[in-house]
């Protein structure tokens, strides 16, 4: 059974590496500000051996951006969420974890393709499903370009 | 091993991105559906009837398809090739995968915007005569998916179609009634009226 | 004399037989040795998330069998697990069980159809596809029995599943899979000592196991990496935790390895 780790335990391991970093957590994950995700990334992948990324996703509330990452560990058959907060602008930034994980590339490009979140430190950072001259980003909550219902 | 590209990937993709907009642009009337099959009081004369009857037994006793895979309904295509319900007896069994060899255009599956220049592509490099088919109702009119930002709502906006067969997906039975159909078509078909439309 | 090359720019385009679905590629080729590619996605995005967004939970299921919809019954549990989850909807033994049979039918559906494209991409042309097909049929015909479609089956409901089988469906399924570990081997020996297709898939495509868990990838082709991973083993959702079944692995990640997990998968 995958043991998804608890949030005051693993929360205190990366306060213990990169103070300041963690903003919060609950039962079912982590929050973490943007600019440390990097270094709370690479905590967990060499220390936790959270080797596998099974998926970055977004959400749109209103007021902000929440980016959700579930990372599994194969090795140990662990489970965390890792979620960051990125204020709404018109295209806010986050670090890219592609330097640790590869199969972090196409799902930025999705999450910077549907969202309009851009990743600094990816190496090809453009749209993956819609045309390179699309306007807006289609899941945002206020995208108006079609879903008519 | 870092390879130096021939090419610039963006310049590439700035181009294809015009031309998909273009295509958006020109695509907001549906083409009107070729309708040789109602006109019956054309003047033939009896030398062309006789041509004609023969010419269209060998048209649609073996139409060869171009398939275009998008979906769902590919699958379904697929399976009426299979040994069940043998697409070969009707000798369309040989899905050509270049449109320059085939005579019919079976859209079988949803149609995006990003593929629209591609299928407008391939439907002009057939040579005539050439029919299409609809497949499903995405092709028909973007089926569950219409009113998505990227779905084209209705393959007529791009193509003429000729018969359209609704379902999702359709049966292979039905698929094989709508090729019939198509073959009843083609049987009223005639050579005096080429350079007609389109 | 040495000649001058160029290395040649080809587009395997959203049309292509092998590229099955309307995946695209760029490729720049050296000769007749691919050195880059750029993969190119989108041609079939139909903004599905969107629009689910002003549907019901309910109206959004039959848009989940659109997703693979070589696997619609497993996306459909997938969509289903997780809204009880959230709701916390129980869900009786009996439905989880026609779940989990379902859901393992359609398994072996879509590795069926798996392997036989890889065939038909390799050259034989439609053979091994059409018989993988014939048994797909009596998959699909025991699915139509249950719930009347073919294709895209729209059978999950929050709670369980939309009808219970009628009485043919059992005599059916067992007559099924008495009969295909039958059909595998008689499958399995046409091709596994065919030489063509040895040479052609041993050492090719090899995905070494640490690249395949670093770039994310799942199911059966990080099984024929070699990794022993399998979430119906490692974190059992619905009732996986009451059967017993071993995972399959690869050793050296290339393409008949994948093959063989399918094949071993299905038995």
């Amino acid at each position: 059974m995958t043991k998804p780790l608890s949030g005051p335990e693993v929360a205190r391991q990366i306060g213990e590496q990169s103070p300041d970093a963690v903003t919060g957590f609950d039962e079912t994950a982590i929050f973490v500000h943007s600019e440390a995700l990097l270094e709370v990334a690479r905590f967990l992948k060499e220390s936790l051996e959270f080797d596998y990324l099974t998926s970055i996703t977004a959400v749109d509330y209103f007021e902000y951006f929440e980016l959700v990452y579930h990372l599994t560990s194969i090795k140990n058959n662990y489970s965390l969420v890792l979620k960051t907060r990125c204020a709404k602008g018109e295209i806010p930034q986050v670090p890219s974890v592609v330097s640790l994980w590869q199969g972090a590339d196409f799902q930025e490009r999705d999450v910077y393709d549907l969202m309009g979140i851009a990743f600094d430190g990816h190496p090809n950072l453009k749209r993956l499903f819609m045309w390179q001259g699309f306007q807006g980003h289609p899941l945002r909550k206020d995208f108006s370009g079609g879903a008519q219902d | 091993m870092e390879i130096e590209k021939p090419y610039v990937s963006s310049e590439l993709d700035r181009a294809e991105s015009a031309e998909i907009e273009a295509l958006i642009a020109s695509s907001q009337q549906p083409y009107p559906d070729p309708v040789a099959w109602i006109d019956e009081e054309v003047q033939r004369n009896i030398l062309v009837t006789a041509i004609d009857s023969v010419i269209n037994w060998g048209r649609r006793s073996s139409v060869w398809p171009a398939t275009l895979f998008p979906a769902c309904c590919a699958f379904e295509l697929v399976a009426t090739a299979a040994s069940r319900f043998d697409i070969s007896r009707f000798g369309m069994e040989l899905m050509r995968a270049s449109p320059r060899q085939a005579d019919l255009m079976l859209v079988a599956g949803t149609v995006t915007w990003k593929l629209a220049p591609a299928l407008r592509r391939i439907y002009d490099q057939m040579p005539e005569p050439k029919w299409v088919v609809a497949m499903g109702a995405c092709a028909i009119s973007g089926g569950a998916f219409r009113g998505s930002y990227s779905v084209v709502p209705g393959v007529n906006l791009i193509i003429p179609v000729d018969v359209y067969i609704p379902g999702c997906p359709p049966r292979p039975e039905g698929l094989l009634h709508g090729i019939m159909m198509l073959h009843r078509k083609i049987a009223r078909d005639t050579i005096s009226k080429k350079g007609q439309d389109d | 004399m040495a000649l001058k090359t160029e290395p040649l720019v080809i587009n395997m385009g959203p049309q292509h037989p092998s590229t099955h679905g309307v995946f695209r590629m760029r490729l720049v080729l050296d000769g007749e040795v691919i050195v880059d590619m750029e993969p190119i996605f989108g041609y079939l995005h139909r903004g599905i998330e969107k629009l689910a967004e002003s549907k019901t939970y309910l109206q959004n299921i039959p848009f989940t069998d659109r997703l693979d919809y070589l696997a619609s019954m497993s996306n459909n549990l997938a969509y289903v697990l997780a809204v009880e989850k959230l709701a916390q909807i129980p869900v009786p033994e009996r439905a989880e069980y026609l779940r989990v049979i379902m859901v393992e039918l359609m398994r072996i559906s879509s590795h069926l159809i798996a392997v036989g494209s890889l065939l038909n991409d390799m050259g034989a042309f439609f053979t091994p596809l059409l018989y993988m097909f014939r048994e797909r049929e009596k998959i699909m015909d025991l699915f139509e029995m249950v719930c009347g479609q073919r294709l895209t089956y729209n059978y999950m409901r929050f709670g369980g599943v939309s009808h219970d089988i009628p009485e043919e469906f059992i005599p059916a399924l067992k007559r099924f899979i008495d009969a295909m570990p039958g059909f595998i081997d008689e499958y399995d020996q046409l091709l596994a000592e065919n030489e063509i297709l040895l040479a052609r898939t041993k050492g090719i495509g090899v995905l070494p196991a640490d690249k395949a868990i670093n770039a994310s990838v799942s199911g059966p082709v990080l099984r024929g990496s070699g990794v022993k991973w399998d979430i119906r083993r490692a974190d059992p959702y619905s009732i996986y935790d009451r059967f017993d079944f071993e995972i399959p692995t690869g050793t050296t990640g290339d393409i008949y390895d994948r093959y063989r997990v399918r094949i071993e998968e299905m038995r």
